[in-house]
């Protein structure tokens, strides 16, 4: 890990005062933002829960057990709450008409390809990527199935196969990274019968989730939901209704989770330089003593 | 009772069909046959068949672990409240060699065993704990990934075991009568210390700096930018509170290995160590304290994990704090022995709050652990008892340490006369 100057001021900073130099940690991680990142829209408003998402995501991940499209027409399963797991990297769930009138909302949820993602810094064999395309991607072949990004992640959106004895892994949505290098839509969003689900450069879906809620300000709540959340996702979302009723967590920072963590360990150097001085003079010390009482 | 066990095991090998060496060795197996040794049966017996079973059918067929609740009792108490409880090695072995409180040399070998052996469970319980234990290697070794902390914790516990077996050497030496290499291994003492300190300063914090990352999870009351340095005090005080309760069982349950122990001079120890217990509680006190008014968290002490909270940090750590003042005011070690008690299963709550009881509080779907882990948990806290033992009855651990010329007699084996009562 190469140190700079300016990080080790940083750590100079947190060592000595032990206050974190927030603002210039913020002005960093705009810094990083890349414009060639894509991401994907939801617009929570045209959803209509018909969970064909749920099934393309099975099929172009090929994963286990797969069902055929009709099974997804069951609406019965909409009445659970349910979370993405290692057979559904994506589900859909159903929020019924709040007290103030309306109809039932649907939220499609999965990982949220964070800018600077909390399972990346919290990997301690380094298998996840934010890869220059935007997904953040995970690679099973060092993963040693310890589950600290399961903790990590804000969303709760990583799953675990703990049914598999010898290849245990780690499952969530990567934004479909193979089909976008191949220059094609991820799966969700080319089978999405209404359109509510928009792959593009995550900049110009920004600036279209900003131009819906302005020109239609009675359809939207004014929040787009990962413009700053964790310090800002590639997966944004509009609703019609304030997230926190739709089932999204809303106690979410908006600096990145990776910088809680990352404060403590910029201490490291200094415990390491300050102890053994103390303690070898603590030791002479004593040794001195010794001396003089013989 | 370990004596007896030993000599079972010699009496068992010249096994003659005389009427006599039979009634002798029906003698020695019902001597066997002890509380502790049963339990250790019985527990072994119900544990590895969920032992296969966790490694043949994966962690589903014998954990209630979840997506949403990835971490349950292996690690919020086999890992977590073993690597605090096993923090007296650093703790004695820096007041001793480091520090020059001489006074307490006795108390050294045993804490760094304790030490030593409990973080080695630790990583056996981690081993049944990881998806794939067999890439334990891979953080240090193939693919680092530093900006986790829990590569810290990798590092340091793997440096900080290697420094423990290496503080415990001499007494291997000393029992397998390797003279030159004991000299060798005591060299390293003062060097040893010295970096078990900073290791374990690195990683008790770091076991606390996990949850950093995990704000919205952890309830407000117990998740706090200082959970590092709580971690790191709170571990400090388990660590003399567990010398002071190793010590007494070993008094209890190795009276030939402690005979030459002066039962004064042990009181006074334990005093003492009570003492800085107080101290150091004290401290963890305060600390809570100024991470409750920094967080502003006062109204949420009116809620029932408010009235949890103050369970903890009244009966586990004020209470505790209090009976080792007073009783180093009236020189009562007994009440230091029971204050160092309450100490120990202070931290196991607070470790249990932190990693499972308040985790993701607000959740409708809660952890409760599966009885085959608690069983695996309880089967690895006696392998580490057995282990104890096993040791502590053939080197010199508990017993005065040997001097140079008591090096010169031929390795302690069931032969030995400190061994047979």
């Amino acid at each position: 890990m190469s140190v700079n100057r300016r990080d080790f001021m940083r750590m100079a900073a947190v060592g000595l005062a032990g206050a974190a130099p927030a603002a210039e940690a913020r002005a960093d991680a705009d810094s990083r933002i890349s414009d060639a990142w894509m991401g994907m829209l939801t617009d929570l408003t045209l959803c209509v829960g018909c969970r064909k998402c749920e099934w393309a995501c099975r099929d172009a991940n090929q994963l286990p057990e797969p069902k055929p499209i009709d099974a997804y027409d069951d609406k019965t399963i909409l009445e659970q709450r349910r979370r993405p797991d290692a057979l559904n990297l994506t589900v859909v769930n159903q929020y019924d008409a709040s007290a103030g009138g309306g109809s039932s909302a649907y939220v499609k949820s999965q990982c949220m390809h964070c800018f600077e993602p909390a399972c990346a810094s919290a990997c301690l064999v380094g298998a996840y990527r934010k890869t220059a395309q935007g997904p953040v991607v995970y690679d099973t072949s060092a993963c040693i199935g310890c589950r600290y990004c399961l903790v990590a992640c804000p969303f709760e959106m990583p799953a675990y196969t703990y049914n598999s004895a010898m290849q245990p892994v780690v499952k969530k949505c990567m934004l479909c990274f193979e089909r976008i290098i191949e220059g094609k839509t991820p799966a969700c969003a080319s089978i999405c019968p209404v359109e509510a689900i928009t792959f593009g450069k995550r900049s110009e879906l920004l600036q279209l989730a900003r131009k819906k809620i302005e020109s239609d300000p009675q359809r939207y709540v004014d929040h787009v939901y990962g413009e700053h959340e964790a310090g800002g996702t590639c997966w944004l979302y509009i609703a019609g209704r304030p997230f926190e009723e739709l089932g999204f967590p809303s106690n979410v920072d908006t600096t990145p989770y990776a910088e809680r963590t990352a404060q403590f360990l910029s201490t490291v150097p200094f415990i390491q330089t300050i102890w053994p001085a103390v303690l070898m003079g603590a030791y002479a010390f004593s040794q001195r003593r010794e001396t003089l009482a013989h | 009772m370990m004596n007896h066990t030993l000599n079972a095991a010699a009496a068992a090998i010249p096994l003659h069909r005389s009427r006599s060496a039979r009634a002798g060795y029906r003698a020695t197996v019902r001597a066997w046959v002890t509380p502790f040794n049963v339990w250790a049966v019985v527990i072994i017996a119900a544990g590895l068949p969920i032992t296969y079973a966790r490694f043949t059918q994966g962690l589903a067929s014998v954990t209630n672990l979840t997506d949403a609740s990835p971490w349950g009792l292996w690690i919020g108490f086999d890992v977590l409240c073993g690597v605090a409880l096993a923090a007296g090695g650093f703790v004695m072995a820096s007041a001793v060699h480091l520090f020059g409180l001489h006074d307490y040399k006795p108390l050294v070998r045993p804490a760094i065993l304790t030490g030593f052996l409990g973080y080695f469970f630790v990583v056996i319980g981690l081993m049944y704990d990881l998806g794939r234990p067999w890439r334990l290697p891979y953080p240090l070794f193939y693919s680092p990934g530093v900006t986790s902390v829990m590569f810290e914790v990798a590092l340091c516990v793997a440096l900080y075991l290697t420094v423990q077996f290496i503080e415990f050497c001499p007494a291997v030496f000393e029992w397998l009568g390797w003279r030159s290499a004991r000299q060798w291994a005591v060299r390293l003492t003062i060097g040893a210390s010295a970096f078990g300190v900073i290791l374990s300063t690195l990683h008790q914090s770091a076991l606390g700096a996990l949850f950093l990352i995990a704000p919205g999870k952890v309830h407000p009351l117990w998740y706090s930018p200082h959970i590092p340095i709580l971690f790191f005090i709170s571990a400090v005080a388990a660590g003399m509170s567990m010398v002071i309760v190793e010590s007494t069982l070993s008094h209890r349950a190795f009276p030939v290995q402690t005979a030459g122990h002066d039962i004064t001079e042990m009181d006074r120890l334990v005093l003492g160590l009570g003492k800085a217990a107080a101290v150091v509680l004290m401290t963890y006190f305060a600390l809570k304290c100024l991470a409750l008014a920094h967080g502003r968290h006062w109204h949420l002490l009116l809620t029932p994990y408010g009235a949890w909270w103050l369970v903890e940090m009244l009966g586990f750590v004020l209470l505790p704090c209090v009976m080792f003042t007073t009783a180093v005011r009236k020189s009562r070690a007994g009440w230091a022995r029971w204050a160092a008690v309450v100490t120990v299963c202070g931290i196991v709550l607070n470790r249990l709050n932190v990693s499972i009881i308040t985790y993701r509080w607000n959740a409708p779907d809660r952890y409760v652990p599966n009885w085959r882990e608690i069983i695996i948990s309880l089967m690895i806290v006696t392998l580490g008892l057995l282990s104890f033992r096993w040791i502590v009855t053939r080197m010199a651990v508990l017993r005065d340490d040997l001097s140079d010329a008591a090096l010169l007699r031929p390795p302690t084996r069931f032969s030995d006369g400190a061994m047979t009562s």
